[in-house]
């Protein structure tokens, strides 16, 4: 070992290499500081869930102030002022700020506290290297260390909570002039105020993802096993892949404007403030030249490949599940992989299309409108590719194929509402409506986050040895099926018939809303029943809750190959022993030899090596890659 | 457990791990110092006329420190081909003399460069009010001319208790000399060599003040946009001086020994970031100095 960064003890906890000298790690090393990837993965995951359901938690509490606006928040609204301060619910009443922040914190913590440490890293972490057949990540250390940034980040965004003035409450985009100057003035700490800490904390979770993706990126170039060509990637690995290379350039730019607000916040610059700017009445005393439309454009163009960074790991996930529960190969798998690099492509030149309020010209609206619906292209050709594998499949319903199926539709309906809004003129009408909203969720609710749900029961096993249980799992799925729509899809018509998606009192004093009813119940009054559905929704995540931590020590046990699957981590012993593999990995097909002819099986492993017969039509791994 | 490709290439590839993570480190810095340079092109074309100051800075300097930098970027790679030739002597010695370019440059910078700018006083003249300070600003002389109008009267503050005294009335200011001889066809571009203030001081009055500041960011667009560059570029510096010196230490004679060609890798990676932080520099130095 003559490499510092590789100097790693070897532990096995179940010992499937007794041939290994053994040393063992403490607590510490082995479980909280590791390097890893197995248990980094887990870690984020963890986090991950955590903040998920924190953040979801925060949209209940909005839920209440929506559907029964100024009325004292039962049971828990007594308590929360002894959380989050006096000023949040004095009397368990929301308070008009305090629904600002939560709608902020809400935004943040899904997308950069919640779903990208579970997409991207907790399951790029966990099951990228198995899948390729690597011993680990190429820079552990780096993995650690950018695990160890999302932490402080998290925490940081954490802490602004309990701050005076509460935390963040300029929206999750911290549109400028308004997040410049929000939380300053008598009563805040020049640093310690809200949306300064959400800037700070920014800084850490950007500089995570950053170190992520240069490993993974590495790790993908530089790991694959023996035989493991590009084309036989899984497509998950090609998935994380592209979502890598999103967050390694699209991020930097947002950091890069973070800074300069935190420089008008903290140093008093107006890089974002222009001149003759009024605050409360009274000129402000800044220097102006600055521009509010360059946070805009510097937030959005880290936004839209953002989009792409939440839905592309849960692409991946859906395509192995599928393959492997409707037994046949994945359908159009080339096409796949080069619409999925295309999508990663156009993701960086269609941002504008979140400002077409602003006016920015005819020309540059017809440019970005051109480039909003090339981009709906590979996406099509994605979703029709994963119809089409079920087509003739002998389906097994588990519980990682019910979360799949539900994504195809889920994600195809927040698609295809998307389109209208791809038009400037048609978005000019539904621009910050709850339209927006239910489209947007739609993508990320039930479909990242089924895609998510999937993943974990799917990839379970391998972790833990165990699996999950089908029946929690199911009563799981369906009340979140059914309460993910009734949530959400009511939300297209309150849009279209026009509310606005930053309303306090939702609606209730919106004169138009009681002049039409849709389905019987004008606008405002459909947010009782949305309401009530997100309030089950939250109960029914406690089956899966329990699950999870139940079947860590008491799930069904199962072999290394529960689900009769062909790509390599399935070769690794469950759970994989620090190393990952027994023997060298060797790829000697494609990933999804599902039902293959004149086999005993109906599964064909990637390690399995090509018979005689099959040999006219197949290079050997020599020959495709030199060792 | 060992990762493979560590030092040695991959066959296919033809690369070691860590030259894929720099280079992909480097794109992901084009993008955030992009971000930056692209918010000072959008500030600059921004800017109405006269609010985009020129010659500021004191561009001799910044030309000294332009050359320190490069010049560092030459020893790093001495201080790697040495190593590849295993000539550890020699890499110690170019690998001193890059952690000293960076030094200087850092020293210069914070302790002369920006300290110079934060005690040099700029005062906006409220537009109905320019006419009274017409013989401090020529803006007859510069309409004629065909130069942007002029705004702002610089130069050093004497009684700096004006800056937070609501009971004093006026700035005095030691006049820069373009305040002080604005009708000087010298003056009307700046130069190479920077003219210190002159002895001539000029009274004026709070009222007719729309923004006064010391050159700290918060002073306009233009400084807004130096200090958040150069700031950020000489914490890439720092950095950079940092693992040097640990790759410099006794600490890393011992990764020498044992395995020369990875301490070798690691001062080309290291190098290419290095090259990087350079050509930020010589991005930086043009737009802020000189155009």
């Amino acid at each position: 070992m003559d490499t510092p960064t590789s100097v790693e003890a070897h532990h096995d906890p179940h010992a499937h290499d007794a041939a290994h000298e053994h040393h063992e790690l403490g607590f510490w090393r082995k479980y909280i500081f590791s390097t890893d990837h197995k248990v980094i993965g887990i870690q984020y995951g963890l986090c991950g869930l955590t903040f998920l359901f924190f953040g979801f938690c925060l949209m209940m509490m909005m839920r209440w102030q929506l559907a029964y606006p100024g009325q004292a928040m039962p049971v828990i609204g007594k308590w929360l002022p002894y959380i989050f301060g006096p000023s949040s619910m004095p009397d368990g009443k929301m308070t008009p700020d305090f629904y600002n922040s939560l709608g902020a914190m809400h935004g943040t913590i899904m997308i950069f506290a919640g779903v990208v440490p579970l997409a991207f890293a907790a399951f790029g972490n966990f099951v990228v290297p198995l899948q390729i057949g690597a011993p680990d990540m190429t820079f552990p250390k780096v993995n650690a260390a950018s695990f160890w940034a999302f932490g402080v980040g998290g925490v940081i965004m954490m802490i602004s909570f309990f701050v005076p003035g509460g935390p963040a409450k300029s929206g999750w985009t911290s549109y400028t002039p308004l997040a410049d100057i929000a939380d300053t003035g008598p009563g805040h700490n020049a640093i310690f105020n809200g949306q300064t800490l959400w800037l700070i904390g920014f800084i850490f979770l950007i500089s995570s993802s950053l170190l992520g993706a240069v490993n993974f990126i590495t790790t993908i170039i530089q790991l694959r096993a023996k035989g493991l060509t590009w084309m036989r990637l899984p497509f998950f690995v090609w998935a994380q892949f592209v979502t890598a290379f999103l967050l390694l350039l699209a991020f930097p730019p947002l950091e890069a404007a973070i800074v300069m607000q935190l420089m008008d916040r903290v140093a008093h610059t107006s890089f974002f403030l222009p001149a003759g700017l009024v605050v409360n009445g009274a000129p402000a005393y800044i220097s102006g030249g600055g521009s509010p439309l360059l946070w805009q454009h510097l937030f959005w163009f880290l936004g839209h490949p953002e989009v792409y960074v939440l839905i592309l790991p849960a692409f991946g996930i859906v395509a192995e599940i599928l393959a492997n529960n409707s037994r046949k190969p994945l359908w159009g798998y080339k096409s796949l992989v080069f619409s999925v690099l295309v999508i990663g492509f156009l993701s960086f030149i269609v941002w504008a299309h979140h400002m077409w309020m602003t006016g920015m010209g005819s020309a540059v609206s017809a440019f970005f409108q051109t480039t909003t619906l090339l981009i709906s292209i590979p996406s099509v050709i994605i979703l029709s590719a994963f119809f089409i594998s079920l087509w003739g499949g002998s389906i097994r319903f588990t519980v990682p194929m019910l979360f799949t199926i539900a994504f195809l539709p889920m994600f195809g309906i927040g698609g295809l509402t998307g389109i209208p809004l791809a038009f400037n003129s048609a978005d000019l009408y539904l621009h910050d409506t709850y339209y927006i909203i239910a489209h947007f969720h739609y993508i990320v609710a039930p479909g990242t986050i089924f895609g998510l749900f999937a993943g974990i029961y799917y990839w379970f096993p391998k972790a833990t040895g165990r699996k999950m249980s089908d029946f929690w799992g199911k009563v799981h799925f369906w009340p979140t099926l059914i309460c993910m729509n009734m949530i959400f899809l009511p939300m297209f018509l309150q849009g279209m018939a026009g509310m606005h998606r930053r309303w306090y009192d939702g609606g209730q004093g919106w004169n138009v809303s009681n002049d039409h009813t849709i389905w019987g119940l004008t606008g405002f009054e459909w947010n009782k029943p949305i309401s009530w559905a997100a309030w089950i929704m939250g109960l029914a995540q406690l089956p899966f809750i329990f699950n999870f931590f139940w079947s860590i020590r008491h799930g069904e046990k199962v072999n290394d190959n529960p689900w009769e699957a062909t790509t390599l981590e399935w070769t690794a012993p469950s759970p994989p022993p620090h190393g990952n593999f027994i023997g060298t990995p060797v790829a000697y097909r494609g990933p999804y030899e599902y039902s293959l002819p004149g086999r005993e099986r109906d599964f064909t492993m990637q390690n399995e090596p090509i018979a005689p017969a099959e040999r006219t039509r197949r290079k050997t791994p020599e020959e495709l890659v030199p060792a | 457990m060992e990762i493979p490709y560590t030092v040695s290439n991959r066959p296919d590839t033809g690369l070691w791990n860590a030259k894929i993570g720099i280079w992909l480190f480097l794109a992901s810095e084009v993008m955030l110092f992009g971000g930056l340079f692209s918010a000072y092109i959008f500030l600059r074309i921004d800017a109405p006329p006269g609010m985009w100051p020129h010659g500021l800075l004191n561009v001799p300097v910044g030309t000294m420190n332009t050359a320190i930098l490069i010049m560092s970027s030459v020893t790093v790679v001495l201080a790697w081909a040495s190593l590849k030739m295993r000539k550890y002597n020699a890499y110690w010695w170019y690998m001193l003399a890059t952690i000293t370019c960076g030094v200087i440059f850092l020293t210069v910078k914070l302790a002369y460069e920006w300290p110079q700018k934060f005690d040099h006083f700029g005062i906006y003249i409220k537009p109905e009010a320019l006419g009274k300070y017409e013989q401090y600003l020529g803006n007859a002389y510069a309409a004629e001319k065909g130069l942007p109008p002029r705004l702002e009267i610089t130069g050093h503050l004497h009684n700096r208790a004006a800056q937070n005294d609501p009971n004093i009335k006026e700035y005095e200011v030691a006049l820069d000399p373009l305040n002080a001889d604005p009708t000087n066809p010298e003056m009307d571009r700046p130069h190479f060599w920077p003219r210190s203030a002159t002895e001539k001081i000029a009274t004026i009055e709070k009222e007719d003040v729309q923004y006064a500041t010391m050159f700290l960011p918060r002073h306009s667009a233009y400084f807004a946009s130096y200090f958040t560059i150069t700031g950020l570029h000489g914490l890439h510096v720092l950095g950079g001086v940092l693992v040097f010196i640990y790759m410099w230490l006794p600490v890393s004679k011992r990764l020498y020994q044992q395995n020369p060609e990875h301490l070798a890798n690691r001062v080309e990676v290291s190098g290419l970031f290095w090259h990087f932080v350079d050509l930020v520099w010589i991005f930086v130095f043009p737009l802020f100095y000189l155009l």
